[in-house]
């Protein structure tokens, strides 16, 4: 049989690898300064120059998006990974122990999903104070509960499988049987729903730099930079629109990737 | 692919939302006054953005010149302000200056009531200034309040234990009734145009109209509703909604975008003086050298004309050139922006590399936190590295104002009607005197200043005050910006204060 291709994987993976390149060239050199400001270019439109324009600085935008891609690709990153592996060593220990520690493991868990996840940050950020950090460390601690459930559920599909059960009739550790015999059938399950949390970060560190709480000005970030666009709206659309659009193509591309990863057998 | 799809509509409609929706409020929605223009026309009533929310209800313990603003409805002193800056008789029906200086006396209007219909007394008089001298600390302008006393059946004196021609100035404090004790917050009550209904707080405030009011025919509105909305995006939507009547505070760029149909645009000036204020006793502000140094590297023309699009009006010192009599206006151009100068001099103070510092700026008004912006790019200019921090309001005034824990800060201050309360914030010893101003040249001269009788010699004096904050360079001051306010064209008699105030009782519908 001949195999088809997986478009959603490629197509992904195009997006996202000419959004990290940019972020990834951002981060050391841009057009422009980000923090240069002029006073002649105060919320210029888009030209040759400045291809999206310029912002209520003077400060050329395509210079900040790069930058500000850079910063919400961090952030997104970061706290993703730190709640895939909490919430995977959470959720395979939960469903592999059973019985009373899974149950108070899980009800924690329902415990904090009770609370709708953007106000939840919101109550940490202020606990913390803000700043990029505690909101990487905030949205870290709100990704742990929805990959705990996920890891906890492939663990109790796995375990009562027979290479599993052959395995333990071996004698193999239980480290060796939840790392080489569970996590390689779970990993797919795992890294798409990776994926759709990617973006559940990117929509959330914006919504928290839009509030002031995330990113400290003049740094960008792209939530920050709509949050500032806002004032403009209708005298400089263009500020607040390339920012919307690199939000979208960075949710897109990853989107894709799930899509793709999911279909991998 | 339908996932993607169902994904990539979710996105659109968030950043839609995120775009329209600043700081989640929805226009459509307003709390308890609902309706549009023509619905409260016909309740006679007002809806009036306000940016920060109410501190307090205790009109002898307010912080915030936001507070004031809507308080100034609410209570009256023995003498009120007026819009031109000098004050008229309220509770008192007139008042005499003696000839010393040394006391006022005033005569009690007949037949003043506070808002639930009983009579003002002069116990009430005095219990209310006895208890506003106790609020007022050490140093204050008010330390030199010695008695307040009964004569005959109408009449009270107040005596100074110096003289001062600026005190009358001062009995603008309200008056409560004495019943209240320590606790006007519960339930208030005075004497102003408007009685208070109720506060929600994060909401709205709310306030009717006092039947008995002594000045006839005042106020014209039957209520009013002061909106809390911390983020102007948002109160611009509301206005073009129709459901906010007047809001103030908007820049030339954001008043081109509120609907020219339904409202006018009223300028005057906001009177507050906006800079970053520095922790004197914070290394390495605690050098004088620096601290002109960061001025020199400041360009405050740039500031005013990226947020302001150039209408502000720079300043040099603490005062508003809206007190015009006392304003030194040589103290604008104390410092020009000049980069050579300032490097010269951080050389001179030893900091020819630079150095590094946080501003903690209060994130609830947005040129602060743009003036900011600019500033930290101008000290680039000089290798001066500023970190900015926004923080909560709240936390502002815990962390910066009451315990100055801080090396720079950027807000605005604001002053009274009495010249020296632009002052009293620098007197070292003063509670106020958040930025650790501390020269006793300067506590000299503010008492000399203040005591003084011979208004020539007094004009003098302040003017050398604001000279030595400007040497000093105390703090790098900036701005008093121009004010724009929204009025819906409905509505007339919108006027400016050099003080926070926004009187409502002057507003009628046309």
């Amino acid at each position: 049989m001949k195999k088809k291709r997986n478009y959603n994987l490629i197509i992904g993976c195009i997006i996202t690898g000419i959004v990290l390149l940019l972020a990834l060239v951002g981060l050391f050199w841009t057009p422009y300064p980000t923090t240069q400001m002029s006073l002649e270019l105060k919320l210029a439109p888009p030209s040759i120059a400045h291809i999206f324009g310029c912002d209520h600085f003077g400060r050329d935008v395509f210079s900040r998006v790069m930058q500000g891609m850079g910063t919400t690709f961090l952030v997104s990153i970061t706290t993703v990974s730190f709640g895939m592996i909490v919430g995977t060593i959470i959720g395979f220990l939960a469903g592999y122990i059973g019985g009373w520690f899974d149950e108070i493991i899980m009800r924690i868990n329902d415990v904090l999903n009770a609370f709708p996840s953007i106000l939840l940050a919101l109550v940490l950020v202020s606990f913390f104070g803000s700043g990029l950090l505690n909101v990487i460390v905030a949205l870290g601690i709100l990704f742990i509960p929805s990959f705990a459930r996920i890891a906890r559920s492939e663990m109790l599909r796995l375990k009562g499988l027979q290479f599993v059960q052959s395995a333990r009739l071996i004698g193999d550790s239980h480290g060796r049987i939840i790392f080489s015999q569970i996590l390689p059938n779970a990993y797919t399950t795992i890294l798409a729903s990776a994926a759709v949390g990617f973006n559940n970060a990117v929509l959330a560190e914006a919504g928290l730099s839009y509030m002031g709480l995330g990113v400290q000005p003049p740094d960008a970030s792209l939530g920050r930079m709509i949050s500032e666009a806002g004032s403009y709206l209708l005298k400089a659309p263009w500020y607040a629109i390339f920012p919307g659009v690199a939000i979208i193509v960075l949710v897109l591309g990853v989107a894709l990737i799930s899509e793709g990863v999911s279909k991998i057998d | 692919m339908k996932k993607v799809i169902s994904i990539l509509v979710a996105l659109v409609t968030v950043a839609a939302l995120c775009a329209c929706s600043g700081g989640g409020n929805n226009p459509e929605t307003t709390g308890g006054e609902g309706g549009t223009n023509t619905d409260r026309k016909a309740s006679n009533s007002v809806v009036v953005g306000i940016s920060q929310d109410i501190d307090s209800l205790d009109p002898h313990n307010v912080t915030t010149a936001g507070t004031r603003e809507v308080l100034f409805n609410l209570y009256e002193g023995l003498v009120k302000a007026t819009s031109g800056g000098d004050v008229e008789p309220a509770v008192a029906s007139e008042y005499t200056i003696a000839e010393d200086f040394k006391s006022i006396l005033f005569t009690i209007r007949e037949g003043v009531k506070f808002w639930d219909g009983t009579e003002v007394t002069a116990d009430d008089i005095i219990f209310s200034v006895e208890r506003y001298a106790e609020t007022q600390g050490e140093g204050s302008a008010f330390s030199i309040f010695e008695s307040i006393e009964k004569e005959g059946e109408n009449q009270i004196r107040v005596n100074l234990s110096e003289p001062s021609s600026e005190f009358i100035y001062l009995m603008t404090c309200a008056i409560i009734p004495a019943s209240y004790g320590d606790d006007p917050q519960g339930a208030p009550q005075g004497t102003g145009p408007f009685a208070f209904d109720h506060f929600s707080p994060g909401e709205e405030f709310v306030v009717t109209k006092n039947a008995n009011y002594w000045k006839e025919n005042c106020p014209y509105l039957d209520r009013v509703t002061f909106k809390i909305v911390t983020d102007t995006e948002s109160a611009i939507l509301q206005l073009n909604a129709g459901t906010i009547d007047i809001f103030q505070y908007l820049t030339a760029d954001q008043a081109s975008t509120v609907d020219a149909n339904m409202f006018n645009i009223v300028v005057g000036s906001i009177n507050y003086v906006q800079g970053m204020f520095l922790n004197n006793n914070a290394a390495p502000f605690n050098n004088k050298l620096v601290r002109q140094a960061v001025y020199y590297a400041v360009d405050r023309q740039m500031i005013s004309d990226m947020l302001f699009e150039g209408t502000s009006h720079i300043i040099g010192t603490n005062m508003i050139p809206a007190a015009s009599t006392y304003y030194n206006a040589a103290t604008e151009t104390t410092y020009t922006h000049d980069v050579a100068k300032a490097k010269e001099l951080l050389k001179e103070a030893g900091y020819e590399n630079g150095f590094e510092f946080t501003i903690k700026v209060p994130n609830n008004y947005k040129p602060h936190e743009r003036t900011a912006e600019v500033i930290k790019e101008n000290l680039a200019e000089v290798g001066i590295t500023a970190n900015i921090k926004l923080i909560d309001f709240n936390e502002w005034l815990d962390v910066v104002y009451k315990n100055r824990d801080y090396e720079a800060t950027v807000v605005a201050v604001d002053g009274t009607l009495a010249p020296s309360s632009f002052f009293t914030k620098n007197v070292s010893d003063n509670v106020n005197n958040f930025t650790n101003y501390n020269n006793p040249e300067f506590d000299e001269l503010y008492v000399k200043a203040l005591s003084e009788t011979d208004k020539d010699k007094k004009i003098e004096y302040y003017m050398q005050l604001q000279q030595i904050l400007a040497d000093d360079a105390a703090s790098i001051y900036c701005q008093d910006p121009s004010n724009l306010v929204a009025v819906n064209s409905q509505l007339e008699g919108y006027v400016f204060f050099p003080i926070s105030a926004q009187d409502m009782s002057v507003i009628k519908y046309k």
